[in-house]
């Protein structure tokens, strides 16, 4: 039997980071997911510990100030794409720098700079996430998809799909299905 | 959640042609991320050491479709039913480009499918584009189960 399986990552990551830091007593505050506060300093063994733990789940503590402004950026584009049901109609340029206080052309500057990739870039390849989600799990038709990410047209949507992929949403929908089926037979 | 990359990316390559393999080299030598590349000159040496538990395991390996010995086919089957490795990011490369090995290509269990490009400034570009993307999936909670990419 096989069973398929969504999961909300952001609840994965707290808990993993409740639990650890509970393990090693330590006052703390969780800010957001990628943001937490502690009540005391750490001393210096505390901190390797911490790092240790943490790694093991694929945490790391991220020390420099851009990089943790560029994972802030990228946690803002995800929640606007992957938590709403629908994608909002305003620009997420704007969106951007309202949440997090900086002009667009500098978080923009600053996130080529550190991933090699542009803002715009990130969000195209979350979008196309969310529908290759959207096409297989949830089994939506192009139009609803269309709908729910903002694309002008299904047209819009299959050509950026492609374009992001290489594969058109349907040859891509007929692989996955083909590879469930293969593992299920 | 590492976004800098702080350390090379590790690459491993499978290709049984001298001349692919250094073209390959010279390709990631030219892009802009940090690589590592190890080389095996074919499957049965990929096999040996993607199962060596002491060496650490790539960030992407790319396999070329036609080695002698054992195929890209079959070392992409023998990675997608090991315990160990079937989380593996692979990129397949060949000289077809139809739509039929494609497809097969990825229900197989392929990430990545690179059509072999002719000219040395696409190779780059294609390289380039494919760690990236790679990287994003191993840097952003992306889900890898349907991470496919054609080029």
């Amino acid at each position: 039997m096989k069973i398929y399986l969504k999961y909300d990552i952001n609840v994965v990551c707290r808990k993993v980071l409740e639990e650890q830091l509970e393990k090693l007593n330590l006052q703390y505050n969780i800010l957001g997911i990628s943001e937490l506060e502690l009540k005391t300093n750490l001393y210096n063994g505390q901190q390797e510990h911490l790092n240790k733990v943490l790694k093991e789940y694929g945490i790391e503590i991220v020390e420099n100030q851009k990089s943790a402004l560029v994972q802030k950026i990228k946690d803002t584009i995800s929640e606007i794409v992957h938590l709403e049901d629908k994608l909002p109609n305003a620009k997420i340029s704007s969106y951007l720098a309202e949440r997090l206080h900086h002009s667009y052309g500098y978080l923009a500057n600053l996130f080529s700079e550190i991933t090699f990739s542009s803002i715009e870039n990130y969000v195209i390849m979350q979008k196309i996430e969310r529908a290759k989600q959207l096409l297989t799990i949830d089994q939506l038709t192009l139009t609803e998809i269309a709908y729910k990410l903002n694309y002008s047209s299904v047209a819009h949507l299959s050509n950026q799909f492609k374009k992001t992929t290489g594969l058109t949403p349907s040859a891509f929908q007929r692989i996955i299905n083909k590879r469930r089926n293969a593992t299920i037979s | 959640m590492m976004t800098v990359q702080q350390t090379p990316l590790n690459i491993l390559l499978a290709d049984d042609d001298e001349d692919d393999r250094l073209l390959f080299k010279d390709a990631f030598g030219e892009i802009k991320i940090k690589t590592n590349v190890q080389m095996v000159n074919d499957g049965v040496q990929l096999m040996h050491y993607l199962n060596n538990p002491e060496l650490n395991l790539p960030d992407i390996v790319f396999l070329d479709l036609n080695m002698p010995l054992k195929s890209g086919f079959e070392c992409l089957a023998e990675i997608r039913s090991a315990k160990r490795l079937k989380d593996l990011s692979v990129a397949i490369y060949s000289t077809s480009g139809s739509d039929e090995d494609i497809e097969e290509t990825f229900v197989k269990g392929a990430n990545v499918y690179i059509k072999k490009p002719n000219d040395f400034s696409v190779l780059k570009k294609i390289l380039g584009e494919v760690i990236t993307i790679n990287w994003q999936y191993h840097t952003s909670g992306l889900n890898r189960d349907t991470f496919l990419l054609s080029l």
